[in-house]
This record gives C-alpha cells, structure tokens and sequence, in this order.
C-alpha cells in the first residue's frame, strides 16, 4: 500500500508486483519485449526502463513499488535510451518486415514505429542460420530472435517442457534446443505457446493457407470446413467487434464466400466426444481398471503422455478427439456415392491449436490407413484468409452451419475452455435436465481459471474424484503425484495451455488478462444461450449413431495409443 | 554410441555429487576431467538423472568456456591472452602454435589427438607474461620461436 509519484501525477498501489504494473495501471503503457506477468520477471530487455527523483535509472519490472517513489518514464535520457535499445536490437536483426509472417503483430516492429526509429545506424554483423522448419506446427527463425527469452520461460514454466534453452554467451548466444536439434527431435509438443510468446517472428506457425487455397480453387474438391468452438471468440477483436463476443455466424458466412462447400461446427463432434468417452468413463469405473481416465481431446497433453509418461498410456481414452472424429465421420459420409457426387472431400478444420497440426497426420489417428483430416487452419490463418480475400468482416451477415453436422449442444461448445469437457461430461452422466441441475454442475469446482482444480461429485452412491488442470507444468504436478501414489483421481482433464483451447497456441496473440477473461465468457455465454446442453440430446448425435455410426463406432471414433 | 563404462563412470560422479540440479557444473567438470571432454551423449543423461532439462545442461555447458564437447589432445596447451601477455604479443605465440600444428580458429585440436590450442583470458601470472601453460604446467615469457621448440620437445617426448 502507498502512493508514488508518476510523471507528476499521485498513483495510489496496493499489492503490484513491480512498478511496471503500477505504471501501466496509471494508463502509461510503457513498452516491454521480455515481460509477461504469467511467467517469472527476466528484466533482459529494459526497455521498461525508468528515471527516478535522483536520477537512478532502474527496469520497473524488476523493482517493487515503495511509498512516496518518484518516477519519470518519458524523460530526455529515457526516451534517448529506449530508442537506442530498439535500434541496437534492429541492428542485429533480419528487416525483412514486408514479407515477414509476423508483420502486423510483431512487437519488435510496433515498437520501432512508436519510439521513431527511422534510420539503423549500426552495420549488421550477424551470421545467418538456418531455419528450422521440422515441426510439423512451427517454425523457428534464429535470424529473428531478439534473445528475450520469453519462448524459453513459457517452454519451462508454464508447459513443463524445457525443450528451448539460451546457448553459447555474449555476441554468440543463441536461443535454441539442446545440440541445436531440430524441433521435431525434442520434446516438443506443438502447444505452440513459445509462438504465442515470441514478440517478433523468430518462432511462427507453420502455415498451411495456400494447402487450402489450392483445394477452394480445384473444382472438382468438396472443400469441407469445421470450425472449433474456441475459434468463434477470438476472431471478432480483430476487426473491432467486443472482445471475446462469438462471431460464429460471420465466420460461416466469411467461409461460404471463400468458397468452402460445407460449414461445420466441431461442436457437434465434441458431443460424440462426450457420448463415447461418458461409456468409456463408466465402463471403466464399473471395472475399476485404467484408472484415472485421461482426457484425449488434447494433442499436446496425448503426446506429453505417451512421451513421459509411459505407464500411464492405458489410461488415456481411446476417444479420437472432436477434430478427428468430426474429420473421420464426414469423410465416411462423403465415401456413398449419393454424397460423393464424383468429387474428392478435403477435410479443412479451422483450430485454435498448433498441435492439431501434428495430430492430423498421426498415424493412429488416421481411418482405413487414410489421413482424415487434409489441412488444418489456427485462428490466426483463418483471420489472414479473410484479409486475403478482402472481405468486410465486420459487415457479413451471420449465416447458420450446414447440415447434418452443422450443430452442437451447450455442453459442446464449452470444451474450448478448462474443465468443459470434464462440465459436459458431468451432463451427460445426469438424467436431470432441469436448468437447476445444469447450475448445479457449474457450481462444482469444474469451472475458473485455476490451473488445478480438484472436486468431487456424487454418482449412483460413489464419489467420483475429478482433477481439471490446464498448463503442462500443473499437468507435470498432478502426475507425478498421481504416480507416486499421493493423490488418487478417476478423471483427470487437462488442456496443454493455460485456461483451455481459447488460449491456444493458434490463435492470435498480445490476449491480455481482459481478453482471455472475455474469450471464456463468450464460451459460456453461447453455452447460456444453447436450448440444448446435454450432448445426449443433441438430435443429429442421436440419429447419427442410429444410421452411419452403426457398427462403425469403434472405427470412426476411438484409436489405440499402444 | 558410448560404451557402457562411460555410463558407469558417470553414475559414480552423479553418486558422489547428489542427484540434484546444483550438482550439474561439478558433475560436469569431473566427466572432462575423466575423459578430457564433455561427451554430448554424458550431458543428456546427467541432465536426465539429475532432473534438468537437456536444453537447460546445454545452456550452462555452452556458457562456460571451459567445457568442450570436442575430444582434446593429450597436451591441452592454454595461451594467455590477458591484458598483460596481449601488450607482450601472447597473439603471435598462438599463431606459432597453429601455423606449426595446422590448426584454424575453427579447428583447435590436432587430427593425431595429440595437441589441443586455446586462448585463455588470464592465467595470474601476467610478471611472467606472455605466458601459457601445457597441461597446467606454466611455461613464462614465450616467443614464437620458443612456442615452436616447445612443440618439438613435447613431440620428442612422444617418441
């Protein structure tokens, strides 16, 4: 508690962390390269520099708030370092901007426009290395690296993972995985957070938008689309709708226009998710074996598992998760004749995750040997490919899915944020359908933003011990005490980036507190607004299984890990 | 593939040392004191019994000068280029050494294992300067031609 002085003004502060957060809190928003309040303070870039009453310059990311502390931000010699620090760091930097992915979202680039950096003065002496396109997510571009260290930090800290690390020293020092291997060589789970953290384009998606242009273009190809439930609240901010509002309709009417045949929601395969994988829970707890059951929906927590934790590969479900059981029925229903109609089907799946990337083409997830999921999109293409094509996003009228997959239930659609499929499991398994008992599951401990959330909930006179988690760094906690023995759970969900697919490693980046709040409100909100919330009651589901799931269950929609 | 003794060796160090991320530097440097280099395979499973990760030991291996995950020569020899021995031309000893031996700044140890050459930044002993030192042995106010005799004597004792 206490009052400090900033730039003449009185700015009262409570518990801050730093002074930065007290600045930015007085409205200035003093610019940073290496801080992220989620993981822990580096103070390498310093441009978060400030002066004091005594002329002491010092990072304020670094430096805790005291009463009565006197600061300037934008003094001569402050403005004169700032802008020298950003030209220093152009110095040794590809300028490439015009045909760089990052243009337009690039902090490096921002930030040389504000401060007026007009002129490099400096000779660039940096060698050029190669680019690491092995993954089937990213790519990593050395030659854009500003050694901020923020991909290494959300690699360790917040995912678990560690696979990127600072090499070498001084003018040699490099960011880059152990022996500079190749991504695809590590450990590395494609979550695609590192990507969400770079501020320049040093580490990219692996973009696939031409693979999709191609197939709009061929007039024999049945360009089909699916769209993941948290890709409809992150791409409204972009063209200057509310925050985390769904713009569902908008997209569809944005994909038709681009030419795709048929518009799908993935939400409708997520209901199949939770029908097969509620049997499997029951079946399960019934027999008492391959307990806890681990979520499969996540790509980056399925290979996480089947990396380092071996042991606990029976336990994963067999489930296919939504993309790929969405991808798996669609191409079976495209095979008749009667819906082939001579065309090919290219499966485009529209996600907010890097990591669906690389689950498309992993080989146990295909159908019949055949990938069933041709492209797959983050949120981040999909938003170039509207630009792309010049459409008014703002202006399109929404427009509703097509048939028959072209609808799913509340409880589908609030899998694109921590604890939904834990929630939308917990419907299924009641037979109350009173708005009161859909409250009730809400109110259990499944839903916020906590990185682990236990609790547990009554069913036919048992306790059922459920662990929701979101982050592979809490995952990494509660496995290894699930394995030694120190915490016993018949479910545990868990999404590979904190708080859920709407924060995943596709979709567009700088989300800051106030957005991601926002992204998972749009979820809930449209959950809100569903008449349908309980998967089983989903009517296309229902007739689904009656027609071409018969018989073809366990083919379409479950695959072996072992 | 390293053979298994190797492995063996390095559990005996992990043991002295403790399985702890602080005993990562100390671990390191006996596995170089052991075999004269730090084997790439070694770090990858010090990190992993030790409980770092692999990009992490990599990061503190390349940081410090001092760990090498070349093979080096029998004689490791460590030119002073300190303040002192760089006014007293300790550059020109060096050269010598390479020129003679066919070395390159790349390329720092001799095809037949026999020679490693490395500039350090200061050996303490900069009264003697220039100075370098051939397995820890110090060898005071070099020349060029001194730096080549030196080479011969070691090779004699080869022979």
């Amino acid at each position: 508690m206490g009052t400090m002085t900033i730039d003449g003004r009185k700015v009262e502060f409570t518990d801050e962390k730093n002074v930065l957060t007290v600045i930015r809190k007085a409205g200035i928003n003093i610019p940073t390269l290496c801080y992220h309040s989620e993981v822990s303070t580096f103070g390498a870039c310093r441009l978060c520099t400030v002066e004091d009453d005594r002329g002491r310059t010092f990072a304020s990311c670094s430096e805790e708030p005291r009463d009565g502390m006197v600061i300037y931000t934008n003094s001569g010699r402050i403005k004169k370092y700032r802008k020298l620090i950003v030209e220093l760091l152009l110095a040794a930097h590809c300028r490439d901007c015009t045909t760089c992915i990052k243009s337009g979202e690039c902090i490096l680039q921002e930030l040389a426009h504000r401060l007026g950096v007009r002129d490099i003065r400096f000779e660039n002496t940096r060698e050029i290395h190669e680019i690491d396109t092995s993954s089937p997510s990213l790519v990593r571009d050395p030659n854009k690296c500003i050694l901020c260290g923020d991909c290494v930090r959300a690699c360790e800290e917040l995912q678990g993972i560690g696979a990127l690390g600072f090499a070498y020293r001084g003018t040699e020092a490099m960011v880059m995985p152990a022996f500079n291997k190749k991504i695809a060589e590590t450990d590395c789970v494609n979550c695609g957070q590192c990507r969400v953290f770079c501020p320049t384009g040093a580490i990219s998606i692996k973009n696939h938008m031409d693979e999709a242009w191609e197939a709009l273009a061929d007039p024999n190809v049945r360009v089909v689309a699916q769209i993941a439930p948290a890709v409809r609240v992150a791409v409204g901010d972009h063209y200057g709708q509310p925050k985390g509002r769904s713009v569902m309709g908008k997209i569809v009417n944005a994909l038709h226009r681009m030419g795709f045949d048929e518009v799908y929601d993935t939400t409708f395969s997520a209901d199949l998710t939770i029908m097969e994988e509620s049997a499997e829970f029951l079946k399960r707890i019934e027999k008492g074996e391959n307990l806890p059951l681990l979520t499969s929906c996540c790509p980056a927590w399925v290979k996480f598992v089947t990396d380092q934790y071996k042991d606990f590969i029976p336990n994963i479900s067999t489930c296919r998760s939504p993309q790929q059981m969405m991808s798996a029925v669609i191409k079976e229903y495209f095979r008749e004749p009667e819906h082939a109609q001579g065309k090919k089907t290219v499966m485009v799946s529209i996600m907010p995750c890097t990591a669906k990337k690389a689950e498309a083409i992993r080989p146990n997830s295909f159908t019949k040997g055949e990938q069933d999921t041709d492209i797959v999109i983050t949120t981040t293409e999909l938003i170039r490919m509207i630009d792309n094509f010049g459409l008014d996003f703002a202006s399109l009228d929404p427009e509703a899915c097509d048939m028959p997959f072209g609808f799913g239930s509340g409880g589908g659609v609030i899998f694109g944020v921590t604890g939904g499929v834990t929630e939308a499991v917990l419907r299924r398994l009641t037979d109350d359908h009173s708005k009161e008992a859909m409250r009730e599951i809400s109110e259990c401990g499944v839903r916020g933003e906590e990185g682990i959330k236990e609790f547990s909930v009554p069913y036919k006179g048992m306790d059922v011990k459920i662990c929701v988690v979101s982050g592979l760094a809490n995952a990494r906690k509660v496995m290894d005490r699930v394995k030694n023995g120190e915490a016993e759970y018949h479910l545990i969900e868990v999404m590979a980036c904190r708080r859920g697919c709407i924060m995943g490693g596709g979709q567009p980046t700088r989300a800051g507190d106030r957005t991601k709040a926002a992204r998972a409100k749009g979820l809930y909100n449209a959950d809100n607004t569903m008449i349908i919330k309980k998967s089983d009651e989903n009517p296309l589901v229902i007739e689904l299984y009656d027609t071409l799931l018969k018989g073809k269950e366990h083919e379409l929609l479950h695959n072996e890990f072992y | 593939m390293l053979d298994q003794s190797y492995y063996r060796k390095t559990d005996e160090i992990i043991e002295h040392y403790g399985r702890k991320a602080a005993s990562l530097i100390p671990i390191m440097q006996d596995i170089q004191a052991e075999y004269r280099y730090l084997p790439g395979e070694l770090l990858t499973y010090v990190a992993s019994e030790i409980g770092v990760t692999e990009a992490k030991a990599f990061s503190v291996a390349t940081f410090y000068e001092n760990f090498s995950f070349e093979p080096k020569g029998k004689y490791i020899i460590k030119v002073c280029d300190g303040t002192a021995c760089h006014v007293r031309k300790s550059m020109p000893v060096k050269e010598a050494l390479m020129k003679e031996l066919g070395l390159t700044h790349k390329k720092h140890t001799t095809d037949d294992m026999m020679f490693t050459v490395e500039t350090v930044s200061c050996l303490g002993a900069c009264g003697l300067a220039p100075t370098l030192t051939v397995n820890d042995e110090v060898h005071p106010k070099m020349t060029p031609e001194k730096a080549v005799e030196l080479l011969e004597e070691l090779r004699g004792e080869k022979a």
